[in-house]
């Protein structure tokens, strides 16, 4: 059997869903969120070079470029964000950074 | 084509299977482990539909940088993840239950739209350069194309960088006191009145210090 487009948007509907389900399960643990986050922007990724290469149009594959560049720039400032954190709190449990509001 | 499903599927499964790691394993460091493996195998995906760029990009952004900053973030944390972990067990059965939902609704819908969408006459990838000659490699055609309409955008992900790098530098940045610093304005303001004097030393007796 061929593979077709079916199949990697299959691939990345799954791995968006692994993603959302890593946030559900892990709320306290901020790092395996953020990972989860970059697994659902790779699954977006997955879906615009799909569709760029089978639609013949170069542009998805440069939107996802442009998503490749806001998720690293995301991951360094989120993990700056973290190291700062835990500087002044001496752990990393989110579920109680509602200390930060107001 | 029978090497190429083979490729897909084995390269597919890893994906997944590293994706489920990620968020299920008990060791963080672990967690990032899987997460290199993960964005290796979606770049020997990208490989496989013909966007080489994107995938060179893929294993030098995500392995090279991204991964080895969670690396570093949590080796140098000194954190308890035991306790945060716990919570694992009570959110597993509704939130595999809601992603189950999630992922069976989504597969449906994308494969109908692979099936029936815009994109179910071309059972078989284009040239990836869109109207331009069939030679042209991958690189190239994206060249082509980020160059010349879309150069605002690619200047804006500079700015983006940009401004996500001074972001985290200023972050993580701190002054410990008592380490002496070069103190450049101090520097830059000397004058020879205050840099220098004249002094006439006797012989056999030297500057005082």
């Amino acid at each position: 059997m061929t593979i077709g487009l079916a199949h990697y948007l299959a691939v990345a509907a799954i791995l968006f869903t692994i993603g959302v389900f890593g946030i559900f399960v892990n709320r306290k643990n901020i790092i395996v969120i953020l990972m989860s986050v970059e697994l659902i922007l790779l699954a977006v990724n997955i879906n615009l070079v799909a569709f760029s290469v089978y639609l013949g149009n170069v542009v998805g594959q440069i939107f996802a470029m442009f998503v490749l560049t806001v998720a690293a720039a995301e991951a360094a400032v989120g993990l700056a964000i973290l190291v700062t954190f835990f500087r002044n709190r001496g752990d990393i449990a989110v579920d109680d950074a509602s200390m930060m509001k107001g | 084509m029978a090497l190429q499903a083979i490729a897909f599927y084995l390269m597919a499964a890893v994906t997944l299977i590293s994706a489920v790691a990620v968020v299920s394993s008990k060791n963080p460091v672990h967690s990032v482990l899987f997460l290199i493996a993960a964005f290796f195998s979606a770049a020997g995906l990208f490989v496989l539909l013909g966007a080489e760029f994107l995938a060179m990009l893929l294993v030098v952004v995500y392995v090279g940088a991204v991964a080895v900053l969670f690396l570093f973030v949590v080796m140098m944390l000194d954190v308890d993840f035991a306790a945060l972990r716990q919570g694992f067990a009570r959110y597993m059965p509704l939130g595999g239950l809601i992603a189950g939902g999630l992922a069976a609704e989504m597969v449906f819908v994308s494969t109908t739209v692979a099936t029936r969408g815009a994109a179910r006459l071309n059972d078989t990838p284009m040239a990836s350069g869109a109207g331009s000659a069939p030679d042209v490699t991958n690189a190239e055609a994206i060249g082509r194309v980020l160059y010349t309409n879309y150069v605002y955008f690619f200047q804006a992900a500079g700015l983006v960088l940009l401004v996500a790098m001074i972001g985290a530098i200023v972050l993580t940045l701190r002054h410990k006191p008592g380490v002496r610093r070069q103190v450049i304005m101090d520097q830059v303001l000397r004058s020879p009145k205050t840099g220098m004097r004249m002094v006439s030393p006797k012989s056999g007796e030297g500057i005082d210090a």
